[in-house]
C-alpha cells in the first residue's frame, strides 16, 4: 500500500475512506442498475418498445457498466495494485458463468443420475439399471446409435465427394452449387423439421398427395404411405433430415483442406496411371484425413445434442425416440430429475474421450 | 498451374494433356448428373415451403406446390393471408420480437466478456491462466443436457424463470467455451511490439483493450457473433425449458404450431419462413464471416 502511495501523485481519491466509498457506490449504483432493469423486464407491463428498448440497454449496456465499473475501482487503487488485480477481475465474470452454467450443474446433475425423481433420496443405480433394461429405453439406445452411426458418416462422405466434384468446376460456379448445398446450415432444426413434415406428409389414399415424396410414389401406381409410422424405416428419414442439415458444414471445411492437396502429389498419381477414383481414395483421402476426422467428430457431437428434429416430427413416438429428447421428457414433461440426470450422464460419458483427446492436443500445442 | 508446366518436359505433353481431358470429360458427365441430383433434393424441400407459404390454403390441401409453379399464372391461388394470419392470429410477431430481444444481448455478452477474459489470459500474468484455459477448452464438450436440470430448478427457486436476464445468462454460458476459445485464438497472435508499445507510451490495461484488441480482432469477434446469434435464433431447447412457451419466441412458437395444427399447412408453411427470414438473410449478406465461423466452431482436432 505505502508503495503504491509513492507512486501516486496526492489526490483527494488517495485517502482510503474516499476511495472505499467511490469503489462502493460505484458498483452498488451498477448493481442497482442492472437488478432494477431485471425486475422492470419481469414484471414488464410497460409499451413493449420501452421493454424493448429497456431490454437492450440492459442487456448490452449492463455488461458494459459491470466491467467498466470494475475496472474504475481497480483503477482507484494506483497501477501497482490494478496490474495485480485486473487481470482476475477481466476473468472473474467468464469463470462465475462457466462455474454456474457449466461445472457446477455438470457435477450437480452426475449426483443427481443416483437420485429418486425429486432428487431427494439416494437409489444407486437404479436410473441407469432402468435406462439399460427397459424395453423402451433400449430401442431409444439403439435409435441414439443409428443417429451417430449414419448421420456422419453419410453427411461426411456426402460433402467430401461433392467437394472434391466442386472443384473441378468454374470459381463462380463452385460458389454457386456450394451455397445450394450449405443453404439448410442457416435454416433452424425447428424450420427443416416443418420442411421435411411437408416432404414426408400423407393424406390417405384417393385425397390428393401434397407431399412430394408420397406423390411421386403414388405416381408410380403404389398406394400413399404414412412415412413416419413405419417402424423401423420411419429412423433413416428422420436421420435423414440430419444429413441434409450437415452436409453442407462437412461439404465447406473439406472443401478448404481439398484445396490444400498439392497438385503434383495428384498429377504423379496421374501420370502413374491412377484414375480419378483411385488418387481420390489414395491421394486425396490420405492426405486430408485429419481433417476429415476433425468434421466427423464434429457432427457426432452435434447429432448427440440435438433433439428438436425427432421433437417436431414425432415427437419420438412410432419407435423413434433418441436420449436426447427422452431425457428432456423425462427431466421437464414428467418430472423425473433422476432418470433425466442419468441420461444426460449418458451423452457426457460417450464424449469423454473427446474431451481427453481436446485437452492433450491444448497441451501439446501450449508448450 | 505452374506445377503442371514443370512437368511437361518429363513426359510427352500433349498425350498427356489429351488424355486427362478426355477421361475428365468421361467422368464428368455422371459427377455432374451426381451433383445436380445433390442439388435438387437439397433445394427442392426449401422450395415446397417457399411456394406453399404464398397459396391459398385451399390450393394447398388440393394440389401439391408444383402444380403451383407450373401454372404459376393462375393468380387465384396466390395470397399473402398466410402470412397476416399466422403473423398476428398466431402471436408470429410478437415471437419475432422476444427472439431478437433474446438474441441480441445473449450475442453480445458471451463476446464481452469472452473478449475481457481471453485479453487477459494472453496478455495478463497472473498464476493459473494455463490452467484456466485448459480448463475452458474442456467445457467446450460438455453437453448442454448436463447443466439444465440443476440450473432449471436454481431458477424456479429465484423466479428467474420466463425472464430476459434468465435467457441471456443461460446462454451466455453454454456458449463461452467456444467464444473464448475462438477470442483467445485471435487475442494472443496480436503482435507482441504493438502493445508493449500502447503500455511504454502510458496506456492502461483498459484502453489498451477497448483501443487496440478489440479493433484488432473485428474478424473474430464478427465470425463468433454470427454462430452465436444463429444458434440463439435457431435455439429450442434452452427456449423451452428456461422461457416456457407464455412468451413466444420463433423457435418455440413454431414447434407449437406443428403439435397443435400439424396439418394446417398454409400457416406452416409461412410460420416456418418468417423463423428462416433472419438466418437466410444473415448467410446470404455474411456468408464469409459465417462459413469462418463454422470452422471455428468445429471441434478442434
Amino acid at each position: 500500500m505505502s508503495e503504491v502511495q509513492q507512486l501516486q501523485e496526492p489526490t483527494a481519491l488517495e485517502k482510503p475512506a474516499v476511495k472505499a466509498v467511490a469503489a462502493v457506490t460505484i458498483l452498488v449504483a451498477t448493481f442497482a442498475l442492472i437488478a432494477g432493469g431485471f425486475f422492470f423486464l419481469r414484471d414488464a407491463t410497460a409499451p413493449r418498445l420501452l421493454t424493448a428498448l429497456v431490454a437492450l440497454v440492459i442487456g448490452v449496456g449492463g455488461i458494459w457498466a459491470l466491467f467498466f465499473s470494475f475496472n474504475t475501482v481497480a483503477e482507484l487503487f494506483g497501477p501497482a495494485v490494478r496490474d495485480k488485480i485486473l487481470p482476475y477481475v477481466f476473468v472473474a465474470p467468464a469463470v462465475a458463468a462457466l462455474g454456474f452454467y457449466i461445472v457446477w450443474p455438470g457435477i450437480n446433475t452426475i449426483s443427481l443420475s443416483f437420485m429418486d425423481r425429486f432428487g431427494n433420496e439416494f437409489i444407486g443405480l437404479e436410473n441407469y439399471q432402468f435406462i439399460f433394461t427397459n424395453e423402451a429405453m433400449l430401442v431409444v439406445l439403439r435409435n441414439t446409435f443409428l443417429w451417430v452411426l449414419l448421420a456422419p458418416t453419410f453427411a461426411t462422405a456426402l460433402g467430401l465427394v461433392i467437394a472434391v466434384i466442386v472443384d473441378r468446376f468454374g470459381p463462380l460456379t463452385e460458389k454457386v452449387l456450394k451455397s445450394f448445398i450449405f443453404l439448410p446450415m442457416a435454416i433452424s432444426f425447428v424450420g427443416a423439421s416443418v420442411i421435411w413434415r411437408f416432404v414426408y406428409a400423407f393424406q390417405p389414399e384417393g385425397m390428393p398427395q401434397i407431399g412430394v415424396l408420397n406423390a411421386i410414389h403414388t405416381a408410380l401406381g403404389n398406394a400413399p404411405v404414412a412415412w413416419l409410422t413405419i417402424r423401423p424405416w420411419n429412423n433413416l428419414l428422420l436421420i435423414f433430415i440430419m444429413i441434409w442439415l450437415q452436409t453442407g458444414f462437412a461439404m465447406v471445411i473439406l472443401s478448404a483442406a481439398v484445396k490444400g492437396v498439392p497438385k503434383d502429389l495428384l498429377d504423379a498419381a496421374r501420370i502413374d496411371g491412377a484414375g480419378e477414383v483411385r488418387s481420390f481414395f489414395n491421394v486425396t483421402v490420405p492426405y486430408i484425413q485429419g481433417t476429415i476426422l476433425t468434421v466427423l467428430t464434429t457432427i457426432v457431437f452435434l447429432v448427440l445434442k440435438i433433439f428438436d428434429v425427432v421433437y417436431v416430427m414425432t415427437s419420438g413416438q412410432f419407435g423413434t425416440n433418441i436420449i436426447a429428447l427422452r431425457m428432456y421428457q423425462e427431466a421437464f414433461v414428467q418430472r423425473n430429475f433422476g432418470r433425466g440426470s442419468a441420461l444426460a450422464v449418458i451423452l457426457f460419458v460417450v464424449v469423454i474421450p473427446l474431451l481427453i483427446r481436446n485437452v492433450r492436443g491444448m497441451r501439446k500445442s501450449g508448450d | 498451374m505452374s506445377d503442371t508446366t514443370v512437368k511437361k518436359p518429363y513426359v510427352k505433353p500433349s498425350a498427356v494433356a489429351g488424355e486427362t481431358k478426355s477421361r475428365a470429360l468421361i467422368a464428368g458427365i455422371p459427377a455432374r448428373a451426381f451433383i445436380l441430383a445433390i442439388v435438387v433434393i437439397w433445394t427442392i424441400p426449401t422450395l415446397g415451403l417457399l411456394v406453399s407459404s404464398f397459396r391459398t390454403q385451399i390450393a394447398i390441401a388440393e394440389t401439391g406446390w408444383w402444380h403451383g409453379l407450373i401454372n404459376f399464372t393462375d393468380f387465384s391461388q396466390w395470397t399473402i393471408a398466410n402470412y397476416e394470419r399466422v403473423l398476428f392470429a398466431d402471436d408470429m410477431a410478437n415471437a419475432f420480437f422476444n427472439s431478437l430481444l433474446i438474441t441480441i444481448p445473449s450475442t453480445v455478452i458471451p463476446i464481452t466478456m469472452a473478449a475481457f477474459a481471453a485479453y487477459a489470459i494472453a496478455w495478463m500474468i497472473f498464476p493459473g491462466r494455463k490452467i484456466l484455459f485448459v480448463i475452458i477448452v474442456g467445457l467446450l464438450i460438455v453437453p448442454l443436457q448436463m447443466a439444465l436440470i440443476p440450473v432449471l430448478r436454481v431458477y424456479t427457486r429465484h423466479g428467474i424463470n420466463g425472464t430476459y436476464l434468465g435467457m441471456w445468462l443461460a446462454h451466455t454460458g453454454f456458449g463461452l467455451p467456444l467464444a473464448t476459445y475462438m477470442l483467445y485464438g485471435y487475442i494472443s497472435s496480436i503482435p507482441k511490439s504493438i502493445l508493449e508499445s500502447a503500455h511504454a507510451d502510458g496506456a492502461t490495461p483498459w484502453m489498451m483493450f477497448t483501443r487496440l484488441v478489440l479493433p484488432l480482432s473485428i474478424p473474430a469477434i464478427a465470425s463468433f457473433s454470427i454462430f452465436q446469434f444463429l444458434w440463439v435464433w435457431n435455439d429450442l431447447l434452452v427456449a423451452l425449458v428456461f422461457f416456457g412457451t407464455r412468451r413466444p419466441i420463433v423457435t418455440t412458437r413454431l414447434a407449437e404450431l406443428v403439435g397443435s395444427r400439424g396439418q394446417s399447412w398454409h400457416v406452416l408453411t409461412a410460420g416456418a419462413f418468417i423463423t428462416m427470414v433472419v438466418p437466410l438473410i444473415i448467410f446470404f449478406s455474411l456468408q464469409r464471416y459465417f462459413v469462418r465461423g463454422m470452422m471455428a466452431g468445429s471441434v478442434k482436432g
